[in-house]
Parts: C-alpha cells; structure tokens; sequence
C-alpha cells in the first residue's frame, strides 16, 4: 500500500529514519554480524588471537551431547508451557465466556500477571517450592512427598515449566476470550436448539473457529518459551540440576558469559538466528492470510 | 445479549459451577502473590522455620522501610529508580524513533526507502537474546557499561512499534496531507501539528506495552550493570539470594519482588483498555 499524496524532499525523510537505522546499524546488524564472524573462530585460551575454524563450531556443536540434549531440553519445555498456558487460558476464557455479565470482572482478575517480570514470576515459585522453606513443598512433605527440584530433574524441569506457564496465561486468556466473543452467539444458540450438549458444540462450532487465533497463539508462545523465559530459569534453576533446564538462550548465555567460549557461543546465537527468522517466518505467513481474508 | 444467554444452559447450577471454576483460577493466579505478599508481612524466624504462616503480620512497615532504604546490595529505591528510567526511556525512545521513521517512509518517496524499510523490518528476527554476546562487546566499546544509555539504546530499535505506525498512518486521509500542502504547511508541521495528535490513542496504547517491556527486562541488565547502585529491580531479586548456604533475608526479598511488580501491574489494571488494544495491536 502505498500514499497518493506525499511531501517532497530529499534530506528530510532521510533524516527522519537515521535515528532508527543507525540504533538498528549498531545495535542490531553490528552485533549480528559479529555473530556471524565469530562463529567461524576459535579464539586461543588468552584471546589474544582467532584461529579460522570454517564451521568447526558448528559441526562440533551437532555432535555435542550437552548441546543435543539442550535442544531436546529446550522442545519439551516450550511444548510444556505452550500446552499448560494455552489449555489452562481456554478453559477459563470458555468459563469466562458463558458468563456474558461477569465476564469483565474475571478479565480484570486474570489478565495482570501479565505485567509480572518472568524473572519476578521466577522467584515467586522459587519461594514456594523451595526445599528449605518453601510453603507447598513443606505440605507436600507433610504428604509423604520428598520434594527437591534442586536435585530431582522432572521436578526442576515441572517447576520451570509452571512458572513460565503461569504469567502467561493472562496473555492467551485475553486473546481466547476476544476470540470467543467474536462467535456469534446466534450460531451457538441454534446448535443448542438443535440438541448440540456443550461439547458438541465445542468441538463442532466453538474450537474450528477459534484455530486461526489458536494457531497465532501457538507461535507466540513458542516465541515467548524459546526467548522470554530465560529469567525464570535463571532465578528458579540456573540451568540445573546438571543441565536439566539448560535451554538454548540459557546456553548461549552461560557458555559465552560464565565459560567464556566465545566461538561456540558465537555459533549458537546464529543457529538461533535461524530458529527465530523460520518462526517469525511462519507468523508472517500466517498474518498475510488473515489479512487476505 | 445478556438475555439470550439464558437458552444455552445458563440455569442456577451451570452458573455456580461455571464460577466455581473460574475461581479456581483466580486463585491459582492469586496465590504465588498472596505467600509473597504474607512473608513480605513476618519476620525471617517465621518464614525460616516451615511452614510459614498463611495470613499477614504485623512487619509490613518494617519490612517494605528496610527493603526501599538499605536492600540487600543497594536500596530498592534506587532500583526502582533505574528500573524507571530505563522503561521510560525505552518506551519513549521507541516510540519517537519509530514515529520519525514511518513519517519519513510513508510520506516520502526517496532513494532507499525500501531498502530502510527491510532493514527495519530484519530487526524482528533479532532480539537481543540472540546476539548477547556481541552486543555486550559494542555496549563495552561505547563505555556504556553500567549507565543509562547502555541499559536503553540498544532495546530501542523497534520493528514493532514503526510497523504499527506506518499502518496507521496509511489509514490516515489523503486529504489532510494535501490540504497541508495546499496551505504550503511544511512537512514536519503537518507532522506536529495533524499526525501526532491523531495518532494520541495509538501512541497511549504502544506505551502502555514498551513501558511493560521494558521495565521487565533481565538478561540485558544482568549483563552490563555489575554495579549494584545501576541494576534494575527486576534483575536486582536475584542478586539478593546469598550464595552459599547462607539463609536469604526472604522478607526482604519478597517486598522487594512486590514492589518490582507494582507499577506495571498497576499500570496494566488502570489503563487496561489501552493495554488490550496495544498488546492487539503490536501484535498485529
């Protein structure tokens, strides 16, 4: 799209974008390319000189079991906390929905979290689970359940996954809802007099036509698990135990700022730099449809 | 509307259940705040011996005093301080680039405006997550380590928000640009005195979201501010545990997690409607 009606001038426009593109240049492009370069060295122990190692870190990273396993890490935590906060958002904005009076009050309750720091949702959790003084886990003692994320990897892993999943149900409930509000109710109305029961109509009306918003969702919140989430491991478990929460921008960060292995760090930002152009790829493809139609 | 909802199973029972298990949610959301919000309220020697009391003390004066002024490894007042001029100056920093920017490549037609375009639209695909290390060593170079610029200036170029700009101002008439013209109003005129305050709500709304964004980065702060008295409050919790074995000062620690919270959280209930619209609309 494009204006009928525009100024003249060569200078000003140009002006007018040099803040962002040089912002852009700097910060973004600069350090990309960086990424990019450093990728194909190995810098000596002093970092006094690179040695060119072609894609000697890549290769070396696929056939790396600790970077392996961060990738299967990295999948099962973003499918669990897509999973947890995008059912547990449906279920309430399904809830939400049929109480047609009250259903802005219940917005307002849920849709706050949202403004919580991951990294402060983090440390919320932290405090309940934590083995020392932690209020749920001292009952789950108390239950005859010994609970110690510090040690036991699934609960480190539940753990993270609940807190993560946690500040971002007020993000899908709020998308949910709009998109089952915009249902009409004449079309469910008609089912039910027809004799559809509530899980017919779920199934046959209601879910067909919220998968456009549901798919959008799921972009989104596997964008926000591979990226956002890094406080809340960084706070809950550091990674750990081991490397049992280690995920992909968790690793670039501990291996190029804690182990100091710039070349490998290096390599995974650009494969991540992958990761992210194929999803936001996908979103945009997804976007052009929803425009067209 | 309120009244056909009665013929879709709307009778007593169905509604009471329905609440009910909205509740449950509300108390799922509510509860991580609530224990934080009771040890915010105790002494260390309640909280440290399990289980913790499940109803306010009578510390919530001491507690919140010492976390603002003393804290752990600077006073909380200062962090909310920094946290502050970071998010404000990210958001505010975002939206007038981004405002100067689509102005210029939507009204103008000049050598390279498709190339800045796509160089703008690549930025989507970078967050800073992904070029830590890099940006980190430009930031270093800069000097910028530790101060304010450093913490904004490399969050404040934004893909996002010139998009949501340059959509709006495609929608805005032709004829108002025209008549501008035809008054021989120059461009930035037109920009000042007709663009800007048409674009109030979008400008309200975006804010309300970059201010969120911004005021809850971590990684980013975590990186460049080893000075405690330039951390932000969001990364600054964790800088409060102890290493070691050592008991962490968890009263502390929780008002300081409340307070870290409260101005986005209350920005986000007492604008929600522009919240909801930003949050549509930058992720249109």
């Amino acid at each position: 799209m494009e204006k009928r009606v525009t100024f003249k001038g060569i200078w000003l426009p140009f002006v007018l974008v040099m803040p962002q593109i040089v912002i852009t240049a700097v910060f973004f492009f600069y350090p990309a390319g960086q990424a990019i370069w450093q990728s194909l060295f190995i810098p000596d122990p002093f970092g006094l000189s690179m040695q060119y190692v072609g894609l000697g870190n890549f290769t070396f990273l696929l056939g790396d079991p600790f970077y392996r396993a961060s990738f299967v890490t990295t999948a099962v935590f973003s499918t669990l906390v897509t999973l947890v906060s995008m059912g547990v958002a449906l279920y309430l904005a399904v809830l939400a929905d049929r109480l047609i009076k009250s259903s802005g009050t219940y917005r307002t309750l849920l849709i706050w979290p949202y403004a919580v720091a991951p990294a402060v949702a983090g440390v919320l959790w932290l405090f309940m689970f934590n083995t020392r003084v932690g209020v749920v886990a001292w009952y789950l003692g108390q239950l005859g359940y010994d609970w110690n994320h510090v040690l036991n990897d699934g609960e480190a892993m539940g753990l993270v996954v609940v807190a993560s999943a946690w500040g971002r149900i007020s993000y899908n409930f709020l998308f949910f809802l709009a998109g089952l509000q915009a249902i009409p109710r004449s079309l469910i109305e008609s089912a039910a007099i027809e004799g559809a029961r509530f899980w017919t109509r779920f199934r046959t009306i209601v879910f067909p036509l919220l998968s456009p918003m549901t798919f959008f969702l799921l972009v989104v919140n596997v964008v926000y698990a591979f990226f956002e989430t890094f406080g809340v491991i960084h706070t809950i478990t550091s990674g750990g135990p081991q490397q049992a929460t280690t995920i992909l921008v968790y690793k670039v960060f501990s291996d190029g700022f804690v182990g100091q292995d710039l070349g490998s760090s290096a390599a995974q930002s650009v494969i991540l730099l992958f990761v992210v152009s194929i999803l936001t790829i996908i979103q945009f493809k997804y976007i052009e449809r929803r425009v067209h139609y | 509307m309120a009244d056909t909802g009665g013929m879709v199973e709307n009778r007593g029972i169905q509604r009471w259940l329905t609440h009910m298990g909205l509740m449950i949610g509300v108390a799922f959301i509510f509860f991580p705040i609530w224990l934080a919000f009771v040890a915010s309220t105790v002494e260390q020697q309640e909280i440290v011996r399990p289980p913790m009391p499940l109803l306010p003390g009578d510390q919530f004066v001491d507690n919140y005093a010492r976390a603002l002024t003393a804290g752990v490894n600077a006073p909380v007042m200062r962090m909310l301080f920094n946290s502050a001029i970071m998010a404000l100056g990210i958001a505010f920093g975002k939206i007038a680039i981004s405002l100067l920017s689509a102005f210029a490549i939507v009204y103008f037609r000049f050598p390279g405006r498709h190339l800045f375009f796509w160089l703008i639209f690549l930025t989507l695909m970078l967050p800073v997550e992904v070029r830590i290390v890099p940006t980190y060593e430009v930031v270093a170079r800069f000097g910028m380590l530790n101060s304010y610029p450093g913490l904004i200036l490399p969050l404040v170029a934004s893909a996002t928000a010139t998009f949501l700009f340059r959509q709006f101002f495609l929608t805005v008439p032709d004829e108002l640009a025209e008549a501008a013209r035809v008054d021989g109003a120059r461009p930035m005129r037109f920009f000042i005195d007709i663009l800007l305050p048409m674009s109030r709500t979008n400008i309200a709304a975006l804010f309300v979201i970059l201010f969120i964004y911004g005021w809850n980065q971590y990684l980013w702060p975590l990186l460049i501010t080893t000075d405690p008295s330039m951390n932000t409050v969001v990364m600054g919790i964790k800088q409060m545990f102890p290493s070691g074995d050592d008991t962490a000062d968890w009263p502390v620690i929780m008002a300081t997690a409340l307070l870290a919270m409260l101005p986005p959280v209350v920005i986000v209930i007492a604008m929600q409607r522009l919240f909801i619209r930003g949050l549509v609309d930058s992720e249109k």
